[in-house]
């Protein structure tokens, strides 16, 4: 065969080679994690002292700026790990069922304290910590899902065989990100309608829109940070496994 | 800025409990590094390495 009919890997599939990925993912830890805490520092300031009360809400409107992002990243983080799920069922990517792996506690993470600021918000402005409806249930059974896929993870010894299980149930529970993004339209709900991502745009005036822009994307940047990290420790951790194995079983050999 | 008026109570514990669950967050995926970081080591110092980092040697 000469030189060149062979087919040179794409640079998708190059930058996706876990041992290139830890090579060039080095790069990107201390960068996110200066990001991440200068938008938190500028985005706590507005929250706490450059922003205005609400006219109905007061001071309340202040744990929006906690409560939106971490439901906007409990939906953005199911996002991730169901394009993973794609990679590993589709593309078998390499390192799809790592990403699958990384992102979902730190899903799971976001949506308790989505639910958990919800909660605290809800008290004083509707009168209860906690209702059934469209929207508070679908963000429960989305944390369910999330400590579901947690615990299979945990549940097999072979993680490239549970990586193809793990694909079709988180396939299968993305079903239920629409029903939250569409729940306070489809259903009489306590929960308000969509105030930020809708087709006309925010409904809302810059001076409360601006500090809950920076706070979303703080929030942002420390799951691209955290889901970097993890999945860098992943791919190590199963080269540390591999390695084991391997020493186990020259051990029984001699 | 933000008074001390009505709710203080509620908007202290959603930021409090966010800083907690975060920082813990954070600190759980730094330590969970480190440990398959020694793990690693440790296989290294006992001769158990990759055969690609044997011939970088």
């Amino acid at each position: 065969m000469s030189v060149d009919t062979v087919k040179q890997p794409n640079w998708f599939s190059r930058l996706a080679h876990p041992g290139q990925f830890l090579a060039w993912s080095r790069y990107l830890i201390w960068p996110l994690a200066i990001a991440t805490g200068l938008s938190f520092a500028i985005g706590l300031w507005f929250a706490f002292f450059n922003s205005p009360e609400d006219y109905q809400m007061g001071d309340m409107v202040r744990v929006m700026y906690v409560h939106v992002p971490n439901a906007w990243l409990s939906q953005l983080v199911y996002g991730v790990m169901a394009v993973s799920a794609l990679g590993t069922l589709v593309w078998r990517h390499p390192l799809a069922d790592v990403a699958n792996k990384a992102a979902a506690p730190l899903g799971a993470v976001f949506t308790a304290l989505a639910l958990y600021t919800g909660s605290l918000w809800g008290r004083p402005t509707w009168g209860t910590f906690w209702e059934w409806d469209g929207r508070m249930t679908s963000t429960l059974v989305l944390l369910l899902i999330y400590l579901g896929i947690i615990a299979l993870w945990r549940a097999f010894d072979d993680q490239l065989k549970a990586g193809r299980i793990i694909a079709i149930v988180t396939l299968v529970g993305a079903l239920n990100i629409p029903v939250i993004k569409f729940s306070v339209d489809w259903w009489n709900t306590l929960h308000q309608p969509a105030s930020v991502f809708t087709a006309s745009g925010p409904k809302m005036p810059g001076s409360i829109l601006t500090p809950l822009l920076v706070m979303m994307l703080a929030f942002t940047l420390l799951f691209a940070l955290l889901q970097v990290a993890r999945m860098r420790t992943e791919i190590l951790r199963r080269r540390a496994e591999t390695l084991s194995r391997q020493a186990a079983l020259q051990g029984a050999a001699k | 800025m933000i008074g001390d008026g009505a709710h203080i109570e509620f908007i202290a514990w959603a930021y409090v409990g966010v800083a907690v669950l975060t920082v813990a967050l954070v600190a759980y995926v730094v330590w969970d590094s480190l440990r398959v970081d020694a793990r690693l080591k440790a296989l290294d110092k006992a001769g158990i390495r990759r055969r690609s980092d044997e011939s970088k040697r």
